[in-house]
């Protein structure tokens, strides 16, 4: 009994097409903006630009240093992610293929990260983090994000680990491999689909990130593009075609990242919370 | 060869007997993980939970027990109290609103129609921006001149009489930034309420259509009760997300018109990095993560029930 297109789709896909344009108004609005000189912003302001002017993008690239600001976010969140993959998997391993009770309450005691608001540490974290010497290096931030993401990323190779049978790597160490062999080479090959969730997952949040770099960071020339794009908007606040010029520029690349792997993001964040 | 082969097996075969089915790798896989979450997360926790019942300054050493004179203050402090209600309003709203959208927008764009994954990943897309742009973005829009952004908009189509200052009426800024996470997340509501709906199977929709169900009813008594794993996730997530709402705060409106948008993490924020009361912030802090942790167990038990129940 499949319908097929039926009138009722009809208006279904035209009633949602309207609420995407509505949707995508603060964009256009945004975006006109960024091409717009000063006098088509004071006197056209929802027009589309006429004549265009792209002169605002150099500037505000310049203005906010995004390019290095691009850098040190690349830096941070490839490293911290690569890092959270390798200690996550690890310890998920061993969570979900040891049967004592120190493991199961090592388990636990990781879920508690997970409701525990990164807040109630805040303070401490950062005078432990200034005795060390990791205030406004790369270090600092890597070790941060490995920390307050490892909970979820735990959680989430723990589960899927539980479900793989057990007998791949009983045969792997039985024929003489060591067990960091036989993960490496037998486990995680087979973690692919849960690794491509926890890569998106914490890319996202630690590429978009704001609170903490703007702490860790602040001044030291490290600063992430979330950081400079603060910066940058509230000291050229009422020159609204670099602004818009600047949030352009600024929101691009996880952009293009994201309609090129859309299938796996929109995947990535609608099953990793499953569990 | 064979009897290292054979040694190592029978060694295998007896740990596999004592582990129930796999051999247990050795505890060091654990270790660096739990080294660096005992140092990021569980030290600084306690320790900001000890450091609630003190006068901590935040610079050197020096601190005195107070007891619960910080939890005092608090619930005397005006900018607290009205933080505690704006979060929770926040909380709500956000909690109500965008999963409503969100499901409307899965429900809209699940099935039949051509533009279907066009639109996904269109309402998807601000979900992977930084919210620091996301707020500035509709900073913009909510500009107060009656000639830009929302204003201007509103004035194109004839709604000119609807035009306000979004973010500088004190009534009404609370109601902005919500609109603007809203805005942001919707699609993210929208993307688990689709994984879920992927889980309904059609031909309960087929049979209840020949025993002459609507299409409401249908929503109601088949969808609706499916949904229920989706609609825990979402709640959940959103929660805590409206719990611990910062970024669009600062960069929005910073707290302001007056204290009339600051939340328990702009509070908490600006007594340490502002005030330097370190001690009363974590205070905060502390009553913050007692809610997280509360709402999150409130839920799990609540909706865990219907899940079983539906």
């Amino acid at each position: 009994m499949r319908t097929g297109y039926s009138p009722r789709t009809l208006v279904r896909e035209l009633v949602m097409v309207a609420v995407a344009i509505a949707f995508l108004f603060p964009v256009y609005a945004l975006v006109t903006l960024a091409f717009k000189d000063p006098a088509q912003i004071a006197n056209e302001p929802l027009s589309l630009p006429d004549p265009p002017s792209a002169g605002s993008f150099g500037e505000a690239w310049q203005s906010a240093s995004l390019g290095s600001a691009l850098l040190n976010s690349t830096l941070i969140t490839v490293t911290s992610v690569v890092v959270l993959i390798v200690l996550g998997s690890l310890a998920a391993y061993f969570l979900a293929r040891t049967a004592s009770r120190l493991s199961y309450s090592l388990y636990i005691l990781f879920l508690v990260g997970i409701i525990l608001p990164f807040q109630l540490g805040m303070i401490p974290l950062y005078q432990l983090v200034n005795d060390l010497g990791l205030l406004g290096t790369y270090q600092g931030m890597i070790l941060f994000y490995t920390g307050i993401q490892l909970p979820f990323t735990v959680f989430l190779y723990t589960g899927f680990i539980r479900s793989l049978p057990a007998d791949y790597t009983n045969a792997a160490l039985i024929d003489g491999a060591s067990h960091l062999q036989a993960f490496g080479y037998v486990i995680f090959p087979l973690l692919r689909p849960i690794t491509g969730t926890v890569l998106i997952l914490n890319a996202v949040h630690i590429w978009n990130d704001f609170f903490t770099p703007l702490l860790y960071l602040g001044g030291s020339g490290r600063e992430t593009v979330p950081v400079r794009v603060f910066a940058f908007v509230n000291e050229y606040t009422s020159d609204y075609g670099l602004v818009a010029a600047g949030l352009v520029l600024a929101a691009l690349p996880i952009l293009v990242v994201f309609l090129v792997l859309q299938r796996y993001v929109i995947r990535g964040f609608s099953s990793g919370l499953k569990g | 060869m064979t009897a290292i082969t054979t040694a190592v097996g029978r060694e295998a075969a007896k740990a596999s007997r004592r582990r129930g089915g796999g051999i247990a790798p050795p505890w060091f896989f654990a270790a660096p993980a739990l080294v660096v979450y005992a140092l990021v997360m569980l030290y600084p926790s306690i320790a900001g939970a000890g450091s609630a019942f003190t006068d901590w300054s935040g610079v050197g050493e020096q601190r005195t027990f107070v007891g619960l004179e910080n939890f005092k203050q608090l619930v005397r402090d005006d900018q607290a109290l009205g933080a505690l209600r704006n979060t929770l309003l926040l909380t709500v709203a956000i909690v109500v609103v965008q999963n409503g959208i969100g499901l409307l927008l899965a429900l809209g764009v699940h099935t039949g129609i051509k533009s279907r994954m066009a639109l996904r990943v269109i309402f998807f897309a601000p979900v992977v921006v930084s919210p620091v742009m996301v707020s500035f973005l509709w900073k913009y829009v909510y500009n107060p001149a009656p000639d830009a952004g929302l204003n201007a908009a509103l004035d194109a189509i004839g709604l000119g009489a609807l035009r306000q200052d979004w973010l500088g009426d004190p009534s009404l800024a609370l109601w902005s930034v919500a609109f603007t996470v809203i805005w942001q997340c919707a699609g993210y509501s929208m993307v688990i309420f689709l994984a879920g709906l992927e889980g309904v199977p059609q031909e309960l929709h087929e049979s209840a259509m020949v025993d002459g169900a609507g299409t409401f009813a249908r929503f109601r008594h088949i969808t609706w009760p499916l949904l229920a794993p989706a609609t825990t996730i979402n709640v959940m997530l959103s929660t805590v997300g409206g719990l611990t709402l910062f970024t669009q705060i600062i960069a929005m409106t910073n707290g302001g018109p007056g204290y009339a948008t600051d939340t328990l993490s702009t509070v908490l924020y600006k007594q340490a990095f502002v005030y330097g009361k370190f001690g009363y912030s974590t205070a905060v802090a502390l009553v913050l993560a007692i809610f997280v942790a509360a709402v999150s167990f409130i839920q799990i038990g609540y909706l865990r029930s219907r899940e079983t129940t539906a």
